[in-house]
């Protein structure tokens, strides 16, 4: 119990920060054309890669003698980076093709 | 310094909001997506320079991964077929959450080390990354293997699924909690994995037709898992944008089903292939279909004034899309009237018929959605189904056995004559027959539907 509070006590912002957040995700989204469906959700999908920023802190401070730590690190970074730079440019090729061409 | 560091931060997540919302209207949504990159670089760069206590650098290591990632990324996207999207957004998901759930598992090792944590909250927060990121992963894998016909639905269903599952959730829990109160590699390994059997578990007995809307679930869960892990540095733009992603997903999933007319859980619970097998039992005496000739049908349109397309997911297989525009054209020349009609879950993914008419460069103007659409059917002389099948099929409005009653379908029979292009007369997607094609005004052109509007095409040519 004196754990749990010290661990909100700890966290009140970030628990704030959380329960605002869930609020302002619901609010975003409400209401979306069936269309934007797809590209809104892959352009969300390269948000949630976001958890490259852990596995950069985890990297840097890692004990280089430690190479399991580093190794899986990496891999973890690796992913997420796919994640992110995959997500970001297959929604942006699916809205591009969106875009009023000019016509000939 | 910190602080500057924390407002690049802010200035981070002030950016995936603006993109989430630019995302969500037409005319924003590609500076939307932009914005929302432009946020991920900086929060990129700020936590590569943020000063840390005790940091050894290992930068070579870090350079390394991210040349990697970006150029495996970059390169999937770009070379990806328009057929193949929403496969790859499913993988793309599934490493985010893979991503969260190495992550988790190398931190338990760590605080286990020390030993100050063991019993803590943050190795609760820690096992509840990795148990949310490993479904994500491996649930996403199986949405990949399924989309891609690698896997089909039959395979991975077991007999009452529903209840397996349930007690493999149980299990799951178990084993992740015997982790949290006996920290060694050996319970860890096994709370992995059990996480990653349930995450395909989860996934397996969810029809294939219902796949976008369970990617959509497993994007919010990797959100989730990305902020808590989140909570583990202690890091405010990971919360933020991971529950960003986790919130905004859920609504997507909902309202992605309600385009369906079905709930969450009837969703989850594979409502398809619980019912499919009866209601095609109810329908196999339906009489006989009439197959026509690329030749009639082109006399037909010939001496038609309106016509409408109805796509489905077989246009995007058979790339037929610039025959369609093809045939528009010399339609149009002649004074014929075309439109599209697109229903909100065409194909596999939510606007995924757009996309393709649009890659063909046909005009907004001469889309209708549904209910337009159904609008305009009463006095449309020919409809062409092109690989459509489950959103054109009456038996959602009158057959209450069918596994899709209530969906919301284009009310093609309703025009003076319908055309079918399929390859068989194979079941859609749903796995369920279609009486559609037993109409009497219904006549059906069997072949690969980018052959058959080719054929169209030179028979109208040679009526001149």
């Amino acid at each position: 119990m004196q754990s749990l509070t010290q661990f909100l006590g700890d966290n009140m912002l970030s628990i704030y920060l959380l329960i605002f957040a869930v609020f302002l995700g619901f609010e975003l989204i409400s209401k979306v054309p069936s269309v934007l469906h797809t590209p809104l959700m892959s352009g969300a999908n390269a948000i949630s890669g976001i958890v490259l920023v852990g596995s950069i802190i985890f990297l840097r401070k890692t004990d280089p003698s430690e190479t399991f730590s580093l190794v899986v690190g990496m891999i973890a970074m690796i992913m997420a980076m796919i994640n992110i730079v995959g997500g970001f440019a297959v929604t942006n090729r699916m809205l591009a093709m969106f875009k009023k061409k000019p016509k000939q | 310094m910190t602080v500057f560091f924390q407002l690049a931060y802010l200035v981070g997540a002030v950016l995936f909001i603006l993109g989430l919302r630019g995302l969500s209207d037409p005319k924003t949504a590609r500076g939307g997506n932009l914005r929302a990159a432009l946020g991920m670089g900086i929060a990129i760069i700020a936590s590569l320079l943020y000063p840390l206590e005790n940091s050894h650098g290992n930068f070579v290591w870090i350079i390394v991964a991210l040349v990697i990632g970006s150029a495996i990324g970059w390169i999937s996207s770009s070379k990806v077929k328009m057929t193949g999207m929403p496969q790859l957004v499913s993988i793309f998901n599934g490493l985010g959450g893979g991503s969260a759930m190495l992550l988790a598992f190398v931190e338990f090792l760590k605080f286990n080390d020390s030993g100050s944590y063991s019993a803590g909250l943050t190795s609760l927060t820690i096992l509840f990354t990795l148990l949310v990121g490993s479904i994500s992963f491996s649930g996403s894998i199986l949405a990949y293997l399924k989309l891609d016909g690698k896997i089909k639905d039959k395979h991975v269903t077991l007999p009452k699924h529903t209840i397996v599952n349930l007690l493999l959730l149980v299990v799951t829990i178990g084993t992740v909690g015997y982790a949290m109160f006996n920290p060694s590699m050996m319970s860890l390994v096994i709370a992995t994995v059990i996480s990653l059997i349930y995450g395909f578990s989860f996934v397996a007995p969810i029809g294939g037709a219902d796949m976008p809307v369970v990617i959509s679930l497993l994007n919010s869960v990797t959100g989730i898992s990305a902020a808590t892990a989140g909570f583990l540095y202690n890091n405010q733009i990971m919360i933020l944008g991971g529950i960003l992603v986790g919130a905004s997903g859920t609504i997507l999933t909902v309202l992605m089903c309600r385009a369906m007319n079905r709930s969450l859980m009837n969703v989850l619970i594979g409502g398809f292939s619980a019912t499919g097998v009866a209601a095609a039992g109810t329908s196999t005496d339906q009489g006989s279909v009439q197959p026509t000739q690329p030749i009639d049908v082109a006399i037909l349109l010939n001496y038609s004034e309106k016509v409408i397309m109805v796509p489905g997911y077989g246009m995007a297989v058979a790339q037929a899309q610039k025959q369609a525009k093809e045939l528009d054209e010399i339609l149009t020349k002649k004074g014929v009237d075309v439109y599209y009609g697109i229903h909100p879950v065409a194909g596999r993914m939510p606007g995924h018929m757009n996309v393709l008419l649009a890659e063909v460069d046909i005009s907004y103007d001469k889309l209708l959605d549904l209910d337009d659409c159904n609008s305009e059917l009463g006095d449309t002389d020919i409809v062409l189904v092109v690989g459509a099948n489950d959103v054109v099929n009456p038996a959602a409005l009158d057959d209450p056995s069918s596994s899709i009653y209530g969906m919301p379908v284009m009310e093609v029979w309703r025009a003076k004559k319908v055309i079918v292009f399929k390859r068989s007369m194979k079941p859609g997607y749903a796995g369920i027959q279609n009486p559609l094609f037993f109409k009497e005004n219904t006549n059906m052109l069997f072949g690969d539907a980018g052959k058959t509007l080719k054929d169209i095409i030179n028979e109208i040519k040679t009526l001149d």
